[in-house]
This record gives structure tokens, C-alpha cells and sequence, in this order.
């Protein structure tokens, strides 16, 4: 497919790199030559140096025959205005980067309507809620929810002397009455999709998908904080920490942000009222503590460095603070800050570059089975995606234990109307069902490649 | 430095090689030839090499930058010349293994300049061989590759813009892949049009072919002493025309298939490039007339040496050794110049030619007005500063190695004027120069030091000189 990326900044970079690798053919766009001339030399994509909401830039890029158009460079306006010239000019799609809140309110369907935007992105709305799940559950590393919220994957991380070392996932089925399955299991780097047989050692981190209800219960069985965090404090008045704070606001928690620019502060608690703001440096250790970081249930780093967002989070893990998120933008920072023994971090760039990849391969399906989400979980080493199934789809009412699937994947869960069944052997696919499949060291594009 | 993938794509190179030896193998059984032994002993070394090499190292990881570029391209086209001049050496046709490097350098840098006193005498497969050397040169074996081997490597570019010749490599699709294929069709495609035009004009088929992949490659080996000259006046015609559209940039053929002609007509390199043949042509007819039976002859004679020369091809239908002064002093300047950048053809480039013109006279403009700020524009696009600086610097260092090895053959028994076109036409890879190496002589006189000189120079000139300089030099094997 032909995609065209407008920006290349830390956002745009990471979508290229996920498009390209998914096989597609990208142009991207830019108009500072060095920034250009780097990602020539980097990824296999035709570079074209110019303003995206140029008509003869967006000319010499071929946009009429693009079939995707996504602009995400650092404006809004210029991000919406360059779609619409592309759209005009006769891109299939476009996806715009829409960040600022002003604009994500009750405008946003309108201008979606009138610039005929495919899809608008808000990557600090996205990772906020990202925030607000991970906060609801904090004794899971990551969580990611499907259709409807009815079913979610958790990822945890098997501390030493864990109840579940040693227990192969046969056992653990009998030792832990309830419906949840293992559906992956990454151990020093390396993913593997499990069967029963396989069996757990400290240290692990495990992938359980369940139904969003049991979710809580399974957890606190198994040894997990199976509790909300009600007290969180955020670092830095972001935008991703607005949306964050009206959300859990909204919930019924209570937030306390530290930010140390005078204006900042002031502004965010015009438009939050409800938080309480303390100006400060964050990176000071006497005002962490007087604030009372050690009696929080949650902290989240949100400020835009992301050096800094890692060194406070370290120190705060040492206060013995329950549960640290911290925001990492960078991949290579990510994996080292993870070495440091920080165990959640989140990245609003990943989660763009999932949506996109999801977006792109589910318009180059036109087969029955649609992709509806697609996540890359476990460290970005294992898929999770959701299909629909249609009528059209070969093993209909077959039980699943006579489906022979491919190496390395899972038919993970099934949603039928508002149910989420766990699948055993004898379960079977239905038309309307939405399947979830988690696939380790396979592309997936429709619901028939899982078959062998 | 990531050496192992350097030598592991070095071995796929050689073991494409060595299946490019079946071609002339199948010459060579068809007009039932003692040479086919040389060929299949060289294919079968070519294959335990490459295969070696492949096998034996495996690479950590698939990652390449600028510098693994430039070594893979150096080190692949020392090896492939290497290799591909043992046929000569074990068919006995050419006894002498250095003499044979240089015809095998010379071919696959489509240089065209030989050691052989009589070509008439060789045998049809080891001809063929020869010119075939100059039909893979021409684009470069290692876009050939990334056009043929599937995942190849993430960043081929860097080898894509370390073998193309030219300031600034474009893509002309976004994978590296596709734009190699594409490539490589238009060559085909050009290719095999020559064969058939030269074919209706009743030229023998192993002639055209011949004459095609020196054409193509803008090589300019041949198969008769005296060139050209002996075949009809249509097949010089189609033979200058084609040196000329080897010698354009290939992404214009590209956007000729897409119909953007609005493009080729802002394609400022294309119009200098036309103009300066249109111009040197007028002037040569109009100073060689009285010698010629007409104007006429003048004209096709001047357009096919000019068409020669510039696309640094090297077929004459003419001595130019003995035109007047002044027609020689432009096809000398022409040497320079050289074809357009994207071609298969040698020299400095048109581009670069025109990018100097325009930072000497932005130069010029600086001293009168020392606050003026401007920049240097090409093609209705600003180049980047780093560019022109590229250019300028590339300027320098072909200079001092043109010195170096114009001062090396001095030891040489030939006078200056020998010696200065001998190196012209090696380092820009037209093939003959003037004097003792003219279009009538060879490079046999030369001692075998200057020859290994003349070879490597001829490298220098097909890979634009820094490869090779940066492949040989330590820094950048340093375990850093």
C-alpha cells in the first residue's frame, strides 16, 4: 500500500519505521532537509523535503495515488490543513494529528465531518486513557482492552518467590478456579506462545486475557494488587496529565500534580479545579517527600523529558511507592529504563504507531474478516488482534480443537454479543463472533492466515 | 564495522558472478570453442568462493552504514575484476595475468581501453566475455543484486548511492528494491532495442550484441581493429544515438514511462547535457569540413566522436588523433565533463559540472556583495550546503588523483601528451586517448607497474573515486 507521512519528528519516525516494516511503500515528508536526509539513510522510503500542505510537494509525493495520507507533524492546524489539500488532491484516506484540547471538545466530529478526516489522533488523550486503565489495575504491567471493553490482556511481571514459580499452566488451571488463559510468555527476551506443559519460573512476564469483570478477581488471587489507586500524583501539568486528571477525576480519585512553571500551574488548575497543584521542582527529592510521595498509591511521570521522567520514577520506586508509570518516548531509553527495574512504562508514540499499523492492514484486507485492534504486546514481541468473523469465514461451527492453527499462535478469546468466552477445545467460531489471536513471529492480515 | 556482512554480501556478489559465466559458457559451446574449459573452471571457482563466503560467514546483524556501503562496492569490484580475469589468463588467449586484470578492469569499469594488438584474433566466447564484462559494469552488479536477492538488507541505499555514479542518488520508488528493478528493466529494455536495430541493419547478431553491450555500458570494446568505421553509415547513426541515451540520467526514461514529460522539461542537467553535444558537434563539423569528402561526413563523422567521448563510451568511426588542434582540445574537455549523473557513463558528470559553475559564480557574486546570502539552486530545487560542498571536495580529490597517477606514468617511456590522455581516458573510462593510446593504438606499451596503475585508476573513476579511498583506509576497519 501506498502511505504518505507528513512530519518526521519522534511521532512520525516511529510510524515510518513500524509501516516499512510492515512492507508498505512510504513517502515521507518534511521540511527541514536534515531531518529528511537522516530518515533517507535509515528507512527504505522516498524522502521529499517541503511544507506537507504544499500542493506541488504534495504533487511530487503522488498523493492522488496514495492510500493512506497521515500528517502528524508537531502543528495542528497544519496537520488538518494538509489533509485536506490531500484529500482534495485524491488521497483515499487521511489521519491527522489533533492534540490540542481546545479542539478535541465537542468541534471535533464537526471538523472531522468537513476536512472528511478518516480518523483524527490525540496521542496525550490516547496515552491518558492508557494511564487511567493501567491505574485501574495496578498490579499489571500493561493492560489492553477490545471491542466494547468486555475483554482485556494484562501483562505481569513474576516477582522472585511468586506464588505461580514453578507451576506448570495445567496446575495453575487447577489451583486458580476461574476463566482467564496464559496466552504468552516472554522470558529473557524471548516470547513464547504456551501450551500446558509450559511452566513458570520468577521472573517471567506473562500475558493472562480474561474478561474485563474477572479481570480484578484473577489477579488478587493469584498474588497481585488486585485494588484501584485512589491517591495518584503526576509530574509535570502536560497535556497527556489534563486528560489524566479528568479522567480520574471523573472516577472519583484523588490527583495532585507538581509542575514547576508558574503559568502552567495556574492554567491547570483554571481547567481542573478539582486537582490540587503544587509548583515545584519534581526532580527535588525534599519536595517529593513533603508532598507525600510515600503515601501515594500511584505516581506518573509525565514531564516531557524523558531522562527525567526515569530518574525520578526510580527514585520514587525506592520510596516503596506501590506503583510507578513513567513516560518514555524514546525506544532505546524505554529497554534501559526497563533494565533499571521500572516495570511500567508507556509510550504515546508506540501506541500511534499500533493504531496505524492496525488502520493500514485492515484497509488492505478486503476479505471477510476485518481487523477491528491490534496490539503489539509483551514488548512489542507478540501481537494480540481482534477480528470480526463473517459469514464468508471457512471454519465456522468447527470446535477449535480441530482447527489445526499455525506455530506460535492462540485463539485467545471470543466475543460473542456481550459475553467473552474463554475458549477450551470444544468451543466453536461463529458468524458475528470477534475473535481476539495473539501471534508471536507471524503477520496476520485476516483471520483464515492463522489456519496452517 | 560490521565485517561480516561485508564479506557475506561480497560472496553473493561473487556467486552471482559466477552465474553470469554461464552466458558466455553457452557463447562459447555454441560456435564450439576450446575456451568454454576457462569459463567453467572460472564459474566453478567463482561458486566455491562465493558459496565459501556466504556459508563460512554469517552476519551478527543485517545493519549497514555509509562506511559498509563503500567497502562492500570497493572490495566487490576488486574481487569481481579479479575473478573475472582468470578466463583470459586459463583460455591462454591473454597469457599474462596483469594484462589481463587490466582488460577485466577495464571492461567491468566500461572503461574500453585494451592491451590486446589484434581483437580479431581472439576467440568469439572470450569477446563475448569481454563485452559482457562492460554490459554488467554499466549499471553496477551490486544494484543488480539488490534487484534480484530477496530481503536483501534494510539499508541498501548506502551501496545503492556508493556504486551510482552522481552527486545526489534519487529513488524512484520508495524501496531501494523496486528502484534497482526498475533500473535494470529500462537497461534491458534499451538493450535489447540496440540488438534489434542494429540487427535490421543487416549487422551479423554476435556483432550487434557485441557492439550493443559496449554501447550499453558505454564500454567501447569492439571486435574489429578499426572500430566502427567498417559498418554501414545507419548502424554509426544508431550506435551514436544509443551512446547518447546511455549516457542521460535513467531516471528520465523513468518519467518518460510515467508520461511526466513537464518534469524531463525542467530536468536542467538533461538540456546542458544535449546542449553541449549539439555545441561541440557544430564546432567540430564546421573544423573538420575540409579534411571530409562533404558536410555530410563531417557531421556524422563529429557527431559519433563527440556522442563517443561524452558518454565516456571510447568507439570511433574516425582517428580523431589526427583532427586539427581545435577538435581535439574539446573532445579532451569532453573527457571531463562526461555523461549525465544516473547513467551507465564516466567522468565528472554533467551535474557536477553545472553545480561548480553555479557556486563560482554564487562565489563571485559573495565577493562583490560580501552580506549577500543565497543560495545554490539545481533543477528548481535548493541544494543542500553539504552537497555543494560534496562536489567541490569531490572536485579537489579527483585532482590530486589525477596528479598521482599522471606523475606515476611519467616513469613510463611515452611523451606528456600520451600520458596525459591515457590517464584522462582511464580515470573518466573512455578507453582511448590520443597519441601512442589513440583510437588506431592500444595500452600494450605501457610496463606492468602502470598498467596496475591505469587499472586502479579506471576504479577510481567507475566508483567515484571515495569508496575506494575510504575502503582501503585503516580508520574505517578500526574495531570501534
Amino acid at each position: 500500500m501506498r502511505i504518505i507521512v507528513v512530519g518526521c519528528g519522534k511521532i512520525g519516525t516511529a510510524i515510518l519505521s513500524s509501516l516499512v516494516a510492515e512492507g508498505h511503500d512510504v513517502v515521507a515528508i518534511d521540511n527541514i532537509p536534515s531531518a529528511i536526509t537522516d530518515i533517507s539513510n535509515i528507512f527504505d522510503v522516498i524522502c521529499v523535503c517541503g511544507n506537507g500542505a504544499d500542493c506541488e510537494v504534495l504533487k511530487e509525493a503522488e498523493v492522488e495515488k496514495s492510500d493512506l495520507f497521515v500528517a502528524v507533524t508537531g502543528s495542528d492546524e497544519l496537520n488538518m490543513l494538509s489533509c485536506f489539500i490531500a484529500k482534495k488532491m485524491g488521497a483515499a484516506h487521511t489521519i491527522a494529528r489533533i492534540r490540542n484540547p481546545e479542539y478535541n471538545d465537542a468541534s471535533l466530529g464537526f471538523m472531522r465531518h468537513q476536512l472528511d478526516l478518516s480518523m483524527s489522533i490525540n496521542p496525550d488523550l490516547l496515552a491518558a486513557k492508557e494511564l487511567f486503565n493501567l491505574l485501574k489495575l495496578p498490579g499489571a504491567v500493561n493492560i489492553e482492552s477490545f471491542s466494547g471493553r468486555s475483554f482485556e490482556i494484562a501483562e505481569l511481571k513474576l516477582k522472585d518467590g511468586s506464588s505461580l514459580d514453578g507451576l506448570s499452566l495445567i496446575d495453575l488451571r487447577k489451583k486458580f478456579k476461574g476463566s482467564f488463559l496464559v496466552c504468552a510468555v516472554l522470558r529473557n527476551g524471548q516470547v513464547y506462545i504456551p501450551d500446558g506443559n509450559f511452566v513458570l519460573k520468577s521472573g517471567d512476564k506473562i500475558g493472562i486475557t480474561a474478561a474485563q469483570n474477572e479481570l480484578p478477581k484473577i489477579l488478587k488471587m493469584m498474588g497481585f494488587t488486585g485494588k484501584k489507586a485512589e491517591n495518584i500524583m503526576i509530574l509535570g501539568a502536560s497535556r497527556s496529565a489534563y486528560y489524566l486528571s479528568k479522567l480520574l477525576i471523573n472516577s472519583g480519585q484523588s490527583v495532585k500534580v507538581i509542575e514547576i512553571d508558574r503559568d502552567k500551574c495556574l492554567e491547570f488548575s483554571d481547567i481542573v479545579p478539582e486537582a490540587t497543584v503544587i509548583m515545584g521542582d519534581g526532580a527535588q527529592q525534599e519536595l517529593l517527600l513533603e508532598e507525600g510521595v510515600t503515601s501515594t498509591d500511584a505516581f506518573v511521570a509525565l514531564t516531557g523529558t524523558d531522562e527525567e521522567n526515569i530518574l525520578i520514577s526510580i527514585f520514587v520506586s525506592s520510596q516503596n511507592v506501590p506503583k510507578v508509570i513513567a513516560k518514555v518516548n524514546r525506544e532505546e531509553l524505554s529497554s534501559m529504563a526497563q533494565n533499571l527495574g521500572l516495570e511500567t512504562i508507556i509510550s504515546p508514540k508506540k501506541i500511534i504507531s499500533d493504531i496505524l499499523v492496525r488502520y493500514a492492514r485492515a484497509l488492505q484486507n478486503s476479505l471477510g474478516s476485518n481487523i477491528e485492534t491490534l496490539y503489539k504486546i509483551m514488548d512489542s514481541t507478540a501481537e494480540a488482534l481482534e477480528f470480526s468473523v463473517s459469514k464468508d469465514f471457512k471454519y465456522v461451527n468447527i470446535p477449535l480443537k480441530e482447527m489445526k492453527l499455525k506455530p506460535d499462535t492462540l485463539i485467545a478469546g471470543i466475543i460473542r454479543g456481550r459475553r467473552s468466552i474463554i475458549p477450551s477445545g470444544d468451543d466453536v467460531i461463529l458468524a458475528g463472533d470477534r475473535v481476539v489471536i495473539v501471534a508471536a513471529n507471524a503477520r496476520i492480515q485476516n483471520l483464515t492466515d492463522i489456519i496452517r | 564495522m560490521n565485517r561480516r556482512i561485508v564479506f557475506n554480501i561480497i560472496g553473493r556478489m561473487i556467486a552471482v558472478e559466477a552465474a553470469l559465466l554461464l552466458l558466455p559458457i553457452f557463447v562459447s559451446v555454441y560456435f564450439n570453442e576450446a575456451c568454454v574449459t576457462a569459463f567453467i573452471i572460472t564459474a566453478l571457482i567463482a561458486l566455491a568462493v562465493g558459496l565459501g563466503f556466504m556459508f563460512l560467514i554469517k552476519p551478527k546483524t543485517q545493519v549497514i552504514y555509509a562506511r559498509e556501503g563503500y567497502a562492500i562496492v570497493a572490495f566487490a569490484w576488486i574481487l569481481m575484476s579479479a575473478i573475472g580475469a582468470l578466463p583470459f589468463v586459463i583460455s591462454g588467449e591473454i597469457p599474462n595475468y596483469i594484462d589481463a586484470l587490466f582488460e577485466t578492469v577495464s571492461g567491468f569499469t566500461t572503461t574500453g581501453a585494451s592491451i590486446v594488438p589484434n581483437v580479431e584474433l581472439l576467440s568469439k566466447g572470450i569477446l563475448f566475455w569481454r563485452s559482457f564484462t562492460h554490459w554488467i559494469g554499466g549499471m553496477g552488479i551490486l544494484v543488480f543484486i539488490m534487484a534480484i536477492i530477496p530481503n536483501f538488507t534494510d539499508r541498501s541505499i548506502h551501496i545503492m548511492r556508493a556504486e551510482m555514479p552522481g552527486p545526489i542518488v534519487g529513488k524512484l520508488v520508495p524501496r531501494v528494491k523496486d528502484t534497482a528493478k526498475i533500473l535494470y528493466l529500462i537497461y534491458i529494455a534499451l538493450t535489447f532495442l540496440q540488438i534489434i536495430l542494429l540487427v535490421l541493419g543487416d549487422m551479423p547478431l554476435f556483432d550487434s550484441v557485441i557492439h550493443t553491450f559496449g554501447t550499453a555500458g558505454t564500454g567501447g570494446f569492439g571486435i574489429k581493429a578499426d572500430s566502427i568505421a567498417g559498418y554501414s553509415h545507419y548502424c554509426q547513426w544508431v550506435i551514436a544515438i544509443f551512446m547518447m541515451l546511455f549516457g542521460i540520467n535513467f531516471n528520465i526514461f523513468y518519467l518518460v514511462l510515467l508520461r511526466k514529460f513537464k518534469s524531463i522539461f525542467k530536468s536542467s542537467e538533461l538540456w546542458c547535457y544535449l546542449g553541449i553535444i549539439l555545441f561541440a558537434t557544430a564546432t567540430i563539423t564546421l573544423n573538420i569540413r575540409s579534411t571530409c569528402a562533404g558536410l555530410e561526413e563531417a557531421f556524422r563523422l563529429s557527431a559519433f566522436q563527440v556522442s563517443s567521448i561524452i558518454t565516456t563510451t571510447g568507439y570511433a568511426t574516425a582517428n580523431f588523433d589526427v583532427w586539427p588542434t581545435l577538435s581535439k582540445s574539446i573532445l579532451l574537455l569532453l573527457m571531463f565533463v562526461g555523461a549525465c549523473a544516473g547513467s551507465t557513463g564516466g567522468g565528472l558528470k554533467v551535474s557536477r559540472v553545472v553545480l561548480l559553475f553555479k557556486t563560482i559564480k554564487q562565489e563571485l557574486k559573495n565577493m562583490i556583495h560580501p552580506r549577500s546570502v543565497s543560495t545554490v539552486k539545481f533543477e528548481g530545487r535548493t541544494v543542500d550546503e553539504r552537497t555543494v560542498r560534496s562536489v567541490g571536495s569531490y572536485l579537489a580529490i579527483y585532482i590530486v588523483c589525477f596528479v598521482f597517477v599522471f606523475v606515476i606514468l611519467s616513469f613510463d617511456r611515452y611523451n606528456i601528451e600520451t600520458n596525459f590522455s591515457a590517464v584522462a581516458a582511464c580515470f573518466n573510462n573512455i578507453g582511448p586517448g590520443f597519441s601512442a593510446v589513440g583510437p588506431a593504438a592500444n595500452y600494450a606499451g605501457y610496463s606492468f607497474f602502470s598498467k596496475l596503475t591505469l587499472a586502479f585508476s579506471m576504479l577510481l573513476g567507475r566508483l567515484e573515486i571515495l569508496p575506494l579511498i575510504l575502503a582501503l583506509s585503516p580508520a574505517t576497519w578500526k574495531r570501534k
